[in-house]
């Protein structure tokens, strides 16, 4: 069985995030860009699949730019086979990033698709869900443990009131969170030799995927800043403070 | 105009966050709201609901969106709060119906412009969509529940004539709490990873106890096994916007103060002087946990 692992190109997680002047968006420009950490650990898990005999092939695929390339190379030094690059300089929506991916998956026939619940710059939670409904796929989301099975996946997720087990025919779409693993680190031999594995680039606007974008950003503004507080000295003028000052207990 | 709101009924209830997103919808103009499985006379006396649909289904994202498409109709917006179940839906039915969600809403300009954070809520974006039909999201906190009393809509039962890929609920592993809902809570005192293990992180639950208070925890609580993965308050966690949060050995990472940094009044216990998360609270208190929750309880039984 082959996995196919989207990976997104984000600014890092260790950034702090600075809005444009012009409220046109937030700044990526000279800011350290990384893989979407969820999508680390959906490549973690993939790899171990394959490194298990549960699978056969780990393909890693980004939609963006020409330098998301890099964290192609990263998703391939963690033990990804090979990659594919769908190209543009397009800022994509899910809904037509999940368009695109179908037209990969189409291409590639995967058993699996493991994704990150979240990219953590749009935090939509989105792409994965909308991969699934137009493939007509059954979908895992959430994921904290992954099993599978001869034609079937077990996805214990990560719901509101616990966890919920539920198990999938495949092909499957899964989606991961923290839980899942812990991603390895590529060390410099896999990073060498990832340098050597197989990097495809394909045209976005050549799969026949419609792009317009389908919502319009009015604006970009930073949040309102909370007003600086006071410190206290003690656990008991603490209390005192939440009682009588801000009434809350 | 007309919306569809995606109740979740909880213990015989429906959930306030669902409430939450009536509130939301009314924004729009009628709601007629869908439950799945149980509650459907429940959800009927939602105040100005004006029609439930009842489906007796699993509670499956696959089969809920497939039936949701179905009857989406003329329904002008479909609505879900953004709780896991809310997230897992909502997106698949935009998927099947070609429409770009618009998830976590926390503000609503017109029926076509939300608003809505990113970037772990260092920014928030307004956005508009030029779908016809709009699918979406939105944070409990950010909308007053509407009151549970007071509706008494006709209930509809409702099936979906499509198929759907094969999925099933094998398993449920629930935590059983009498505390406070997390999302709901008046106060949330959170602890991190400072506790050390999960014995210490249960010096919490005195002072909960005594607060009527809910827990949360940090990521890295969470991580190293403290407390449930459903208590993680942040950016990828739950988002709370409680009277009071409490924050006892939470360094105040980016990742963590999206969740939490919405609530009206905020205090933190660290030992370290500069933590982060002194820079978003209103009361801050520089100490060794270890000595000073036995002090806070203390006080609050003086
Ligand atoms: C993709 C992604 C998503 C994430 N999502 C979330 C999320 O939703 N929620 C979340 O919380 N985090 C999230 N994180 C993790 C986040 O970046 C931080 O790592 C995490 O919040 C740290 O938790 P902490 O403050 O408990 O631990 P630490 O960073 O280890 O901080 C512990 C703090 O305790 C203090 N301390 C130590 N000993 C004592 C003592 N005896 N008494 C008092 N204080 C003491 C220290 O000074 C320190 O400030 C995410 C990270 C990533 C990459
Ligand atoms: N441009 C992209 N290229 C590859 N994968 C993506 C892209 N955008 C989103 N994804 C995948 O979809 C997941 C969820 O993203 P989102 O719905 O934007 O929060 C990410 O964790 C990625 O796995």
């Amino acid at each position: 069985m082959k996995i196919l692992v989207p990976v997104k190109r984000v600014v890092d997680y260790n950034v702090k995030p600075r809005v444009k002047a012009d409220g046109s968006g937030v700044e990526t420009q000279g800011v350290k860009m990384s893989m979407n950490p969820f999508d680390e650990i959906a490549v973690e898990e993939a790899v171990r699949l394959r490194e298990k005999g549960a699978a056969s092939e780990v393909v890693a695929v980004s939609i963006g730019v020409t330098d998301a390339q890099a964290i192609l190379r990263t998703a391939m030094a963690m033990g990804a086979d090979r990659a594919i690059l769908v190209q543009t300089d397009l800022v994509l929506e899910p809904l037509a990033v999940a368009k695109l991916l179908k037209t990969i998956v189409d291409r590639e026939e995967p058993g699996l698709v493991i994704m990150g619940k979240q990219a953590i710059d749009d935090d939509m939670n989105a792409t994965g869900q909308i991969l699934a409904a137009r493939l007509n796929w059954p979908q895992g989301t959430f994921a904290n443990t992954v099993t599978v099975g001869e034609g079937w996946v077990e996805v214990k997720r990560e719901v509101d009131g616990g966890l919920e087990i539920v198990r999938l025919a495949l092909p499957a779409v899964v989606t991961t969170d923290l839980r899942l693993n812990e991603p390895r680190y590529a060390t410099m031999p896999n990073i060498m030799k990832a340098r050597k594995k197989p990097l495809e680039t394909i045209a976005a606007d050549a799969l026949g995927v419609d792009l317009a974008p389908r919502l319009e950003t009015v604006s970009v503004v930073e949040p309102p800043a909370r007003k600086a507080g006071v410190k206290v000295s003690s656990a008991a003028e603490l209390v005192e403070k939440l009682r009588d000052e801000a009434k809350v207990i | 105009m007309t919306s569809l709101v995606l109740v979740e009924i909880e213990n015989g209830l429906v959930k306030q966050a669902s409430r939450s997103a009536v509130m939301a919808a009314r924004a729009f103009g009628d709601v007629d709201v869908l439950v799945v499985g149980e509650g459907a006379t429940v959800a009927a006396r939602i105040e100005g609901v004006v029609r439930v649909l009842h489906a007796d289904l699993p509670p499956l994202a696959e089969t809920i969106a497939a039936l949701m498409a179905d009857h989406a109709g003329d329904y002008t917006h479909l609505l879900a709060a953004a709780t896991a179940f809310g997230k897992n839906v909502m997106p698949r039915l935009a998927g099947l119906l070609d429409v770009q969600p618009v998830t976590e809403v926390v503000r609503i300009l017109d029926a076509d412009t939300f608003v809505r954070p990113i970037y772990a809520g260092n920014a928030l974006a307004t956005v508009r969509s030029k779908d016809a039909r709009k699918v979406l999201t939105v944070r409990g906190a950010n909308f007053d529940p509407v009151p549970a009393e007071g509706g008494n809509a006709a209930v509809e039962s409702v099936s979906a004539a499509v198929e759907v890929p094969d999925a099933q609920i094998v398993g449920l592993e629930v935590t059983k709490s009498d505390r406070p809902e997390l999302e709901t809570a008046r106060v949330v005192i959170s602890g991190g990873k400072a506790f050390k293990d999960a014995e210490n992180f249960r010096m919490l639950e005195p002072i909960a106890d005594r607060l009527g208070a809910a827990i949360g925890a940090s990521r890295a609580a969470v991580d190293s096994g403290f407390a449930p993965n459903e208590m993680q308050v942040g950016q990828t966690g739950k988002i709370v916007a409680p009277e009071l949060y409490i924050a006892v050995g939470i360094a105040g990472a980016i990742q963590h103060l999206a969740g939490m940094k919405d609530s009206k009044v905020i205090a933190a216990i660290n030992v370290d002087p500069e933590a982060p998360i002194f820079s978003v609270a209103d009361y801050g208190l520089v100490g060794d946990l270890f000595e000073v929750l036995p002090q806070f309880k203390a006080a609050l039984d003086a």
